[in-house]
């Protein structure tokens, strides 16, 4: 079965073709169900392939599949590579993309590009199917560039919307910085290894210095920096919000932001040897963390609040992968793909009852009318504070467990964002649906709930995110950690906890605390006493306001790197481009015009001419083949 | 050597009436002598080839000639139907008034 | 005879001829005397031919060219009504360019071919490849492909030729 993996990204390719060949000529519902199925075709292969690779001994399959480039010292080969790392990512990527794939069947449906969106959905399949199957770093930087190419297509997919368009420019400009750096990566992987091949990279990357790998290490932190959402290159994210609300919750929050992640564990024995990088992806991380979690603090827009919440979460993931807690990181990711896929569609399905209205503010006592929807949403949202036995407390947990270990500090940071985190979720829980209606009349006369293909994918997530913690139940409860036994061979160099029990019982006890306090501080301020957050004119203290818009940062950037880019661009167009490229181009034309005048003459159209300019042509061709 | 010449001297002999057959192409306006100068140039080639057929005792190089004679009968019918055109119509067959490529 | 063999006494005087005749093709003035000095190159070559103990070309050569081909050219000539000697004529500097020209060829063709060592591949003087029966073997064996397409050609060409040829029907 294994040996069929090359079929997995297949599907999903054979779906994009069909569908953007011809799906302007299908009706919606064929098209949806090829592109669903095309999913869900990959999901049971990988199931399959999953579970036999769980039963067999050796953990680590290549396929060779061809041979990609030839040329020289650089053979690269198309291998795809099976081993517990790359199989979990492909049940989190097919089957959460089943789901949105039947979500966005419900969701999209009065859309008059339905077949453009599910041809770009199985697009994205494809290349983070890639992504995480490729056995070398240019594979995975094809499906890196895939994607991010695909992101570009959904943010934008409204491309009438010039606002629309911008995000969709920014997020693909900002991926591009992160690229550079991964791609310099890469480079310096091959020069230094001479190989792109993780199986002969990591074989060899003991023999190398510690200073080269540490430059390895940033330059392919820098690309996960872009993917990822990390400071300074998360911008983009809660601008990514423009796009079709499913594909948010697949691309923006479940699978491809977690590339960085993922390629950071697979390239782990770079951050375990070189420690200044991995305290650099830590102190990234936890900032990060800590910044998104204030910002989404203040937000009122459904879907940027969650946006905020995905780059604090996925702090939080790079914050365990500077601390070595590779397996946890996954983990979170695992869990985090549930349960906020879950809260995307569940804001999806919100949007979709209040008609396309997004401003928490004008939403409010939601949970009689669409009761799926809030059941579902509040199951995730109490995966998401980290309340046991959900499967966030267990991923959240294991992760500050191991940066206790590792730094206090940083523990510190990690559990103030991991409160802020209750207390924003909870806000946005007891401003949609709790209180009283705040919208229109005709809004509260349309409200209804989501058609099954909606609510079906709501509630198999929500099933998910309270169940998901028992791939990692922690060691100390004596239960079998399914998550890091299963990822054993991909950790290369591992560092157990150390930590006694009675720690690791206050730790566990601290944070349920802290989630339970300052979900009872939302509870005090949103339920009891009926605030409602203010309007935009509105007179806020300076702080709130600071943080209400985002702490300028798109504003500084604009100010410190778009500016005087600008300028330099400006002064670059009337010396450079002017003078000297266009100098030079017309030049040329002038060139060739002058002699093309002076040339034409010698068309006199009289054949004995041209006969014997041919004659003489042969003398000399001759000469030349004698002579030389 | 063949029969007692020397190949070369059968060189010498083509290159001879090769480059007649060019001078006539360049020196003159009638368009028929310039089809007979062509035609001259063709047998100057055809010569060498026998020559070196037989010097290889090859019958491949006396096929080609063959061939070549085919293709030139098909060409003298061809081009001397175009120039009795062209005769017809212009009433000239001279080369330096033809001069219409330059149009 | 001078130490030579008949052979290259033949060789010598056809060569000659030959050289003298295409020359006069090219600079006789009257486009009959043309044709008629080419008839005579053909034959001269024909000569070489039968030199080279190529019977069956010598034959081929003076039935297709001097029979057919070379009346044909005669042909539209009478029919242009060109046997003229006051025909147009280029101007000086163009017959000297075209004489350089030709010179400078010659120079470098027979410059090559000085370099080159004297092949001495001694023939069994009676070669028999140059034969009807043996030239029939090879063609109609090993060529039989390209001569069926040579007599596809030669059909297009007729039926190409009568096409321009033919007055145009108003």
């Amino acid at each position: 079965m294994i040996k069929l993996i090359g079929l997995v990204p297949l599907f999903p390719l054979i779906g994009f073709l069909i569908n953007g060949f011809f799906g302007k000529k299908m009706s919606k519902g064929l098209s949806g169900i090829i592109a669903s199925v095309s999913i869900l075709a990959s999901f049971v292969l990988s199931v399959l392939i999953f579970v036999e690779l769980n039963g067999s001994e050796n953990k680590s399959h290549i396929v060779n599949l061809f041979s990609w480039i030839n040329s020289g010292s650089l053979i690269i080969p198309f291998e795809l590579l099976v081993d517990p790392l790359s199989s979990l990512f492909l049940l989190i990527i097919t089957g959460i993309g089943f789901l949105i794939h039947v979500y966005s069947t419900g969701y999209m449906h009065d859309d008059e590009g339905f077949s453009r969106f599910f041809t770009y959905l199985n697009l994205f399949i494809f290349f983070m199917l890639l992504l995480v199957l490729g056995n070398n770093y240019l594979i995975m930087f094809v499906g890196w560039e895939g994607v991010g190419l695909c992101s570009y297509l959904l943010i934008g997919f409204w491309f009438k919307n010039t606002a629309y368009n911008n995000a969709a420019r920014k997020a693909f400009v900002m991926n591009r910085i992160g690229d550079l750096g991964f791609l310099l990566g890469i480079i310096l992987v091959f020069v230094t290894f001479g190989s792109i091949s993780y199986n002969e990279i990591f074989a060899k990357a003991g023999t190398v210095s510690t200073s080269t790998i540490t430059c390895i290490a940033l330059l392919l932190f820098v690309g996960a920096m872009g993917k990822s959402a990390q400071i300074p290159l998360y911008t983009w994210l809660p601008d990514a919000m423009a796009g079709p609300t499913p594909v948010s919750a697949l691309i923006h929050a479940a699978t491809m932001v977690t590339a960085g992640i993922y390629m950071i564990v697979r390239s782990n024995i770079f951050y375990s040897i070189s420690e200044v990088a991995a305290d650099t992806v830590a102190i990234v991380g936890v900032i990060t963390a800590l910044f998104a979690a204030t910002i989404g603090l203040f937000q009122n827009d459904i879907k940027k609040i969650l946006a905020y919440s995905t780059v604090s979460q996925l702090g939080l993931m790079f914050l365990g992968l500077g601390v070595g807690a590779y397996s946890s990181s996954v983990f979170h990711v695992t869990t985090h793909a549930f349960f906020k896929a879950l809260l995307f569609l569940g804001a999806g399905s919100v949007i979709h009852a209040m008609g396309g209205e997004q401003d928490i503010r004008k939403m409010g006592g939601l949970s009689g009318k669409i009761k799926i929807t809030f059941i579902t949403m509040m199951l995730g949202t109490i995966a998401i504070s980290g309340l046991p036995p959900f499967s966030g407390f267990f991923s959240k947990d294991e992760i500050l467990a191991h940066t206790y270990e590792h730094n206090k500090v940083l523990w510190i940071l990690g559990m103030i964002t991991s409160m802020l985190t209750a207390f924003y979720v909870f806000r946005l829980i007891f401003l949609t649906f709790f209180g009283k209606f705040r919208g229109t009349h005709e809004q509260e006369h349309h409200l209804h709930e989501s058609p099954p293909s909606m609510t079906f994918p709501l509630i198999v997530l929500a099933i998910l995110s309270v169940v998901g913690g028992a791939l990692g139940l922690p060691e100390f409860w004596h239960m079998p950690n399914w998550m890091a036994n299963n990822l054993e061979t991909v950790i290369i160099r591992k560092n157990p906890s150390t930590l006694s029990h009675d720690t690791e019982w206050s730790l566990m006890i601290i944070a349920v605390l802290g989630a339970a306090a300052t979900i009872y501080a939302a509870y005090a301020i949103y339920r009891q006493r009926h605030i409602i957050p203010l309007n935009e004119g509105d007179k806020m203290p300076a702080l709130q306001k600071t943080i209400y818009n985002k702490y300028y940062v798109d504003e500084i950037y604009d100010a410190v790197i778009r500016k005087p880019l600008d300028i330099l661009s400006e002064a670059f167009h009337k010396f450079f481009d002017i003078q000297i490229i266009d100098g030079l181009v017309n030049g040329v034309g002038a060139a060739v015009k002058g002699l093309g005048s002076g040339i034409r003459l010698i068309q006199t159209g009289n054949i004995g001419f041209y006969i014997i300019s041919m004659v003489i042509g042969i003398v000399f061709i001759l000469l030349l083949t004698f002579l030389i | 050597m063949i029969n007692g010449i020397s190949i070369n001297y059968y060189l010498l002999l083509s290159a001879v009436l090769f480059i007649i057959g060019a001078v006539g192409v360049m020196a003159r306006r009638n368009s028929i002598i310039i089809f007979m100068c062509i035609e001259l140039m063709l047998n100057a080639v055809n010569l060498l080839l026998v020559a070196f057929s037989t010097l290889h005792a090859d019958a491949n190089g006396q096929v080609f000639v063959f061939f070549i004679m085919a293709v030139a009968a098909a060409e003298v019918a061809v081009g001397l139907a175009i120039l009795s055109m062209i005769y017809r119509n212009v009433k000239t067959i001279d080369t330096d008034v033809l001069s219409n490529l330059k149009n | 005879m001078l130490g030579y063999t008949i052979t290259q006494w033949l060789f010598g005087i056809l060569s000659f001829l030959s050289i003298m005749f295409g020359l006069m093709v090219v600079f006789s003035r009257n486009p009959v005397n043309s044709v008629l000095y080419l008839v005579m190159t053909f034959f001269c070559i024909a000569g070489h031919y039968l030199l080279l103990n190529s019977q069956f070309l010598a034959i081929v050569h003076i039935v297709v060219y001097a029979g057919a081909i070379m009346v044909l050219f005669l042909f539209v000539i009478m029919l242009m009504d060109l046997n003229q000697d006051n025909e147009p004529q280029k101007t000086w500097l163009t017959k000297i360019i075209a004489g350089i020209a030709g010179g400078l060829m010659l120079f470098v063709l027979v410059g090559s071919l000085k370099g080159s060592e004297q092949l001495g591949i001694a023939q069994n003087g009676s070669s028999q490849i140059g034969t009807v029966k043996n030239l029939g073997k090879v063609l109609f064996s090993e060529f039989l492909f390209p001569f069926e397409i040579a007599s596809i050609l030669l059909l297009a060409a007729l039926v190409g030729s009568i096409m321009i040829g033919k007055k145009e029907i108003k």
